[in-house]
């Protein structure tokens, strides 16, 4: 039970106007960067022959990936919430990259050949 | 001390089964079926998993009927097709997904950590609506016509070259998924939320860490299985997709998305079994769990593991050698917590004090047969053999041992233990013991020449084969003949049992565990007040201790 | 052994604890019952998580496959109205949280001026999806029999999009893999739209309560939860918008 009590704390944490609003803008922010980002040409990254990282969809996927924690933390409350949501969310995170990691490994591995 | 028994029943002249509790607080048909208990959920699935089973099993004979014969002689081989199709849905998601949750765990789990209920008993009762959608939308499939891609819905087969109803099943395991999320998602929330006050996670009982290892496999793995038949259904509807090359889709991608599920699938139905085990071992040796944490952990880590090594199943489907091989090493990985449970199971038999009752033969049963299946498993997870075994009946009797032998035994196993906690009565123990004898016969005559058919080359799927497969056929065929009678002999000696048997008192079994220090059965609220848990887990001594303070008759 | 334990039989009869009439029997504080709730509903976002992970694979791989398709497919989205929607959820999402504010802080005039205007943020991106599909289907962009790769083979033909982007024409097969393309455009926002109809449907309904007050009086618990599912379906937009959008435009 007592486990339960240091959650009250947290719980009742009532979240101030202010800090949505910041949160607004800065998502709004994070849009018109994205945007603007996707027509230029970022260039690539030519990390060995075959294997080549083009820098826009990078940048389009960390630009959207801290829009999204900034709605986790924020608007979702995750910042103020209990270990146990924060590990909830990181281990959907996880799976979710598990997901599309190890199945994507198998496509791109086919490439190398045969041994 | 050989026939010993540790069954102690109240004095049969004077018990009775108490008048209030969860079964007579109310009457109706709509008390049952608007219910928000936990425990007549259970009943409710019982009832249905039961119906469902026996389906399956019907279905088990007409193929083993049909292998009598290298020709395909009692049915067309695309009835045939649709035959195993249905057998093996019916049995993975209708049976085998809810069996020991949805029944014994929907029923114990909030017993077993002191709560009033399931942290949300309105989800649960929409749990249970749900898997009864499902099953009437499988009916009608079987109905009209029946589907037969085989339950793995292989694309393009399932896409575009069949005109069978794979729609209407693949919704149907689109709903009965949301079940089993539902399921999960509520036992996880009660595990963290409701424990009483005292219930430390290491005082819970280990049918409650291994239902919360499933829950999590359920929850997280069974949304890609819907996206995926969601997917399926869009492309055979609308002809185009990304399952299909013909569309410029991709086969492999379908299987990665399938087996992402019904990988992680296996493991949630065998850990709830195992949690089953767990608790029988103890209490059928008087003593506590050998190694209480390492078998707790080694739920967790199956339930981890189990999600990185889907494509052990896809070995030969053209996947890439560097994919193959990780996916090989991981699968030898995930092979150790299982293993680790079955060595702290057979410590806990050592210098026990054991006795046979029912339960415990399952649980001999449970630990014999899904060694051998595990084992085997070895076999495929390793690529080399896997390429000679994978689609032959090796692995139609890998996972019928694990499954059969080992899941399904242990479901038995958990019926009978909780039978007399669920209905206040006790089973009759001679025949049942019988049962559990003819079970075990009959399932090693039908599936272990599988092994033996499989290593010589017959493939799975096939309705005819070549003629000198016949013998181990027969035998398989005939072995499936005893087995059957095993599993009939149960619902009719339980069903009797519910008017005849003794009076179970309490804790027939002198067993540990919240559960057994209520009465038989249990009031609709499970406690009159919250208990408070002050002892560990399988703590027999502090069971003598409660024993001797007990009153012994009322006055 | 007796029938009957000092547990069961003996105990008074069942005590009744003072508790608001929210607080369901099988809790034992509202605090309880707040705590489980919410956890559960991050449960089940995790599921919605992995549901549409499910999506986000197959689109990986085929925008891997089909890369020329892809870039010329996204070209026919309007950036003007995928931005303006983003924007638009953007904005829901804030008078969301401040619906939760409004809760928190008793305000029920706030309350529903905030959840109002959520409720309009939702149906204006519903209508601007409308708008964008109707376009779609105008131009037979719809995967299926009416699909038409004339846009594709030959991008002079489409002389808004051309001016734009001067895309290369694409040989005949990579051109119909721009099926592939709108087939999973339309897979991954109508999935999102169908969330977003359910968000909807909760908003209504949650408007008619919060006017007989039933949100402004401590019991805070469905906003909140409904707050972390509409939450949810704007993070699945803002990657929609960055995958499907934004492949390339220059």
């Amino acid at each position: 039970m007592s486990e339960q009590n240091q959650q009250h704390e947290h719980e009742h944490h009532i979240v101030s106007p202010g800090i949505y609003v910041v949160i607004l803008l800065a998502l709004l922010v994070g849009t018109a960067a994205t945007v603007a980002a996707s027509y230029i040409d970022l260039g690539e990254w030519h990390i060995a022959p075959g294997l080549t990282l083009f820098w826009n969809p990078v940048v389009a996927l960390a630009i959207a990936t801290t829009k999204a924690m900034l709605v986790v933390l924020f608007f979702m409350h995750a910042k103020y919430s209990t270990r146990l949501t924060k590990l909830t969310v990181a281990s959907g995170v996880f799976l979710f990259l598990v997901l599309i990691g190890m199945t994507m490994a198998d496509y791109f591995s086919r490439a190398w050949g045969r041994w | 001390m050989s026939a010993a028994t540790i069954v102690s029943l109240p004095d049969q002249s004077t018990a009775r089964i108490p008048k209030m509790n969860f079964l007579t607080k109310e009457n109706g048909l709509l008390s049952w079926l608007l219910t928000g208990d936990h425990k007549r959920i259970a009943t409710l699935y019982l009832i249905s998993i039961t119906f469902f089973f026996f389906i399956g099993g019907a279905l088990a004979g007409l193929i083993r009927l049909e292998l009598l014969t290298p020709q395909t002689s009692l049915m067309a081989a695309d009835t045939y097709n649709k035959v195993f199709t249905m057998h093996g849905v019916i049995m993975v998601f209708f049976f085998l997904v809810p069996s020991v949750p949805a029944t014994i765990g929907n029923f114990l789990i909030p017993m077993m950590v002191g709560a009033k209920d399931l942290a949300l008993p309105k989800v649960n009762l929409l749990s249970w609506y749900l898997y009864v959608i499902a099953g009437i939308m499988a009916i009608y499939t079987m109905a009209a016509g029946g589907v037969d891609t085989g339950w793995t819905f292989t694309t393009p087969l399932s896409t575009h070259y069949l005109n069978t109803h794979v729609i209407s099943t693949g919704l149907a395991i689109f709903v009965a998924g949301f079940s089993s999320i539902f399921t999960g998602l509520n036992f996880i929330v009660t595990i963290h939320k409701m424990r009483c006050p005292g219930m430390t996670w290491f005082r819970l009982p280990l049918f409650v860490w291994a239902n919360y290892a499933a829950s999590i496999l359920m929850v997280l793995g069974t949304p890609v299985l819907a996206i995926t038949l969601v997917l399926v259904v869009l492309e055979r509807t609308l002809h185009i997709g990304v399952f299909d090359p013909a569309y410029g889709g991709d086969p492999i991608l379908f299987q990665h998305l399938f087996w992402f599920y019904s990988h992680p699938a296996v493991y949630i139905m065998i850990l709830p079994g195992m949690g089953v085990i767990s608790e029988v071992i103890s209490t059928f040796s008087r003593k506590r769990v050998f190694g209480y944490t390492a078998v707790a952990f080694s739920s967790v880590a199956i339930a981890v593991f189990g999600f990185f090594v889907w494509a052990h199943h896809m070995f030969i489907m053209g996947i890439s050698n560097y994919a193959a091989l990780v996916f090989s090493l991981l699968t030898m990985l995930v092979a150790v917590p299982s293993a680790i449970k079955i060595f702290n199971w057979a410590f806990t038999l050592y210098k026990g004090s054991i006795t046979f009752e029912t339960p415990m033969l399952y649980a001999f049963g449970f630990m014999g047969l899904f060694t051998i299946g595990g084992m085997t498993g070895v076999f495929l997870g390793s690529t080399g053999t896997d390429i000679h075994l994978t689609e032959t009946y090796f692995i139609v009797a890998h996972f019928h041992f694990v499954m059969v032998g080992g899941m399904l035994m242990a479901f038995l196993s958990g019926i009978h233990f909780w039978w007399p906690k669920w209905t206040g009565r006790m089973y009759p123990e001679k025949i049942s013991q019988l049962a559990a004898i003819v079970t075990f016969i009959g399932f090693n005559f039908t599936f272990f020449p599988q092994f033996i058919l499989g290593t010589l080359g017959m493939p799975r799927r096939y309705a005819a084969y070549p003629p000198e497969f016949q013998a181990l056929n027969v035998f398989s065929t005939a072995g499936a003949t005893i087995l059957g009678v095993g599993y009939l002999l149960p619902v009719l000696y339980l069903t009797w049992s519910l008017k005849y048997g003794a009076v179970a008192g309490n804790n027939p079994w002198q067993a540990t565990g919240l559960e057994w220090q209520t009465q038989s059965p249990p009031l609709t609220e499970n406690f009159p007040e919250i208990p408070i848990m002050d002892h560990e887990a399988y703590d027999y001594e502090w069971l003598e201790h409660q024993q001797q303070k007990e009153v012994a008759s009322v006055g | 052994m007796s029938d009957s334990t000092a547990i069961s039989n003996s105990a008074a009869p069942e005590v009744h604890h003072e508790h608001p009439p929210y607080q369901r029997h099988h809790f034992e504080s509202v605090e309880q019952q707040a705590d489980t709730t919410n956890f559960a509903m991050w449960l089940f976002l995790l599921t919605e998580v992995m549901f549409f992970g499910g999506l986000f694979t197959a689109y990986l791989i085929m925008r891997n496959w089909y890369y020329p398709a892809f870039v010329e497919g996204s070209h026919q989205l309007s950036i003007f109205w995928g931005t303006a929607n983003t924007a638009v959820l953007i904005a829901s999402s804030f008078t969301m949280a401040m619906s939760v504010w409004s809760a928190e802080t008793r305000r029920k005039g706030a309350l529903l001026l905030c959840l109002g205007l959520t409720l309009v943020f939702g149906f204006t991106f519903l209508g601007i999806k409308g708008i964008e599909w109707h376009e779609k289907w105008e131009k037979h962009h719809i995967p299926g029999p009416s699909f038409s790769v004339q846009s594709f083979v030959n991008p002079a033909s489409d002389p808004e999009v051309y001016k734009e982007y001067h895309d290369q024409p694409l040989a005949p097969d990579m051109a119909q893999k721009t099926q592939e393309y709108f087939f999973l455009y339309f897979a991954m926002t109508g999935m999102h739209a169908l969330h977003m109809v359910i968000g909807v449907g909760i908003l209504i309904f949650m408007i008619f309560r919060a006017r007989g007050g039933a949100y402004t009086t401590g019991h805070v618990t469905f906003v909140e939860n409904f707050g972390l599912y509409w939450h949810f379906v704007d993070i699945i937009w803002i990657y929609l918008f960055a995958l499907l959008y934004l492949i390339s435009r220059h």
